[in-house]
């Protein structure tokens, strides 16, 4: 289909939600991989850790703070879909979503610079 | 392709993972002020049982997530034949799950 | 404008130019191209008044009633693009085969199964009750087909029941003359059933009769998990 329903804002935010997830799920082996380098070798962990000094570094994770918040407030709206009576507010709970998302991530990043 | 027990199991680990998703998202927010080094990070975590049952509780849930989130996937963007189905959703939880655990095992004890 | 022409093997757009003219719906439009351009394009039509939903097609991407669709309202610039609905196998040009929606509507248990005969008194049901309210909300569904074709997760698994059967399903679960209450749960929550819904909303998005599949299918997703939880199986 193409035109208006390509735009439509809840099927973006479905998009957003499973682009969100998938992204997550690509990341989190690496993700445990690194942690558990602290079982045997801490101080590969520390050299890996001085990445994080990096502005670029700090930016990176804090797209993934936004993945992550999205995925979670754009969640919250689904489970209240399916498990509370239904609102007609449902655009505006996913603007709501995203407008969370980025002040949180923003928040992380003013924090990690 | 999802039946009513892969349903339950994707909600149930949503519900469990928002709280446990705001609190780490608030401790990394602590956490990255003033730089990040592993000496900070296992100091937190080292010995805790609470961190071990909170990321251990992460871990198990993330798991089921999103084993059963990358199944709707497979099936609908990507066209895996429906008898891969359920090889690649245990796969992936059992990956996430042993991945996870050693590194809730790493930081813990 | 352009309408698609071929059938179950494949086609393309052709162009045809028709009169503009004042007040014009799309219907009018492929009417005149079949009556004075192209006497062997293929469409359906019945009431052409907006009650019967037998000429909802694609207009410029989106599932529509073309004889409620003014031309002024969805003319892009000058693109008017008409194709046969999403999601279903074309027969011909604009007509497809809607066997798989009406088997889907009776694999979702979509039919009404009576408890009572015509012997019995009638059943005495207030508007006013919460079921039934929740009931007549969703009942006018006049299986148009268009949520079908809106619908991306009916296009993403072809297993799917979709929304029309499972938004007749809840009306049917919300009815209490209605005897096959277990049987319609364990339709609804089978492999190809109402889990699968991600909630983008097209359906209600597109319904023409301002019906709301989402929330039908949220509420068969309640039924199924609450039934589930309580008794270890779906009754």
């Amino acid at each position: 289909m193409k035109a208006k329903h390509n735009r439509d804002p809840l099927r973006i935010a479905s998009l957003i939600h499973r682009i969100s997830g998938l992204a997550l799920a690509l990341f989190l082996p690496l993700h445990f991989y690194v942690l558990g380098l602290a079982l045997n070798d801490a101080a590969r962990l520390d050299t890996f850790l001085r990445w994080t000094d990096y502005p670029l570094v700090k930016l990176a994770e804090a797209v993934l703070v936004l993945l992550l918040s999205l995925h979670l407030f754009g969640g919250l709206r689904l489970l209240a879909l399916e498990f509370l009576p239904w609102s007609p507010r449902q655009k505006a709970y996913a603007a709501i979503a995203a407008a969370l998302s980025f002040f949180v991530s923003i928040g992380f990043f003013l924090s990690a610079v | 392709m999802i039946g009513l027990r892969l349903y339950l199991a994707q909600r149930l680990s949503a519900f469990l993972m928002a709280p446990l998703v705001i609190g780490h998202i608030a401790t990394m927010i602590y956490a990255v002020q003033n730089g990040l080094t592993a000496s900070e990070i296992l100091d937190r975590t080292q010995g805790s049982l609470w961190w071990g049952a909170f990321y251990g509780l992460f871990v198990g849930a993330v798991s089921v997530h999103a084993a059963i989130g990358l199944r709707a996937i497979a099936f609908e963007t990507l066209n895996l034949p429906v008898r891969w189905l359920n090889p690649l959703t245990w796969t992936v939880g059992m990956v996430l799950a042993l991945l996870g655990g050693r590194a809730v095992a790493a930081v813990v004890f | 404008m352009k309408v698609w022409r071929g059938n179950a093997h494949g086609g393309g757009y052709r162009s045809y130019s028709v009169p503009a003219r004042e007040s014009q719906t799309v219907l009018d439009v492929v009417t005149w191209i079949q009556q004075h351009a192209e006497p062997t394009l293929t469409y359906r039509f019945a009431c052409r008044v907006g009650m019967c939903g037998s000429c909802a097609m694609m207009v410029n991407g989106e599932p529509r009633w073309t004889c409620r669709t003014h031309v002024r309202k969805v003319l892009d610039g000058q693109r008017l693009e008409i194709a046969p609905l999403r999601n279903l196998p074309v027969i011909k040009d604009l007509a497809t085969d809607m066997a798989e929606f009406f088997d889907k509507w009776t694999g979702a248990e979509g039919v009404f199964h009576p408890t009572a005969t015509r012997k019995d008194a009638i059943a005495p049901i207030s508007p006013a009750d919460p079921m039934r309210q929740l009931a007549n909300e969703a009942v006018e569904c006049i299986n148009c087909a268009v949520c079908y074709s809106a619908c991306d997760t009916v296009t993403a698994n072809p297993s799917y029941l979709g929304p029309a059967a499972l938004n007749r399903a809840w009306t049917l679960q919300n009815d209490e003359r209605d005897g096959a209450y277990a049987q319609r749960l364990r339709a609804v929550s089978a492999d190809g059933g109402c889990f699968n819904c991600h909630s983008h909303q097209s359906c209600l998005t597109y319904c023409p009769n301002d019906l709301n599949p989402t929330a039908s299918i949220a509420g068969l997703k309640r039924l199924s998990s609450t039934s589930f939880l309580r008794r270890g199986r779906t009754r």
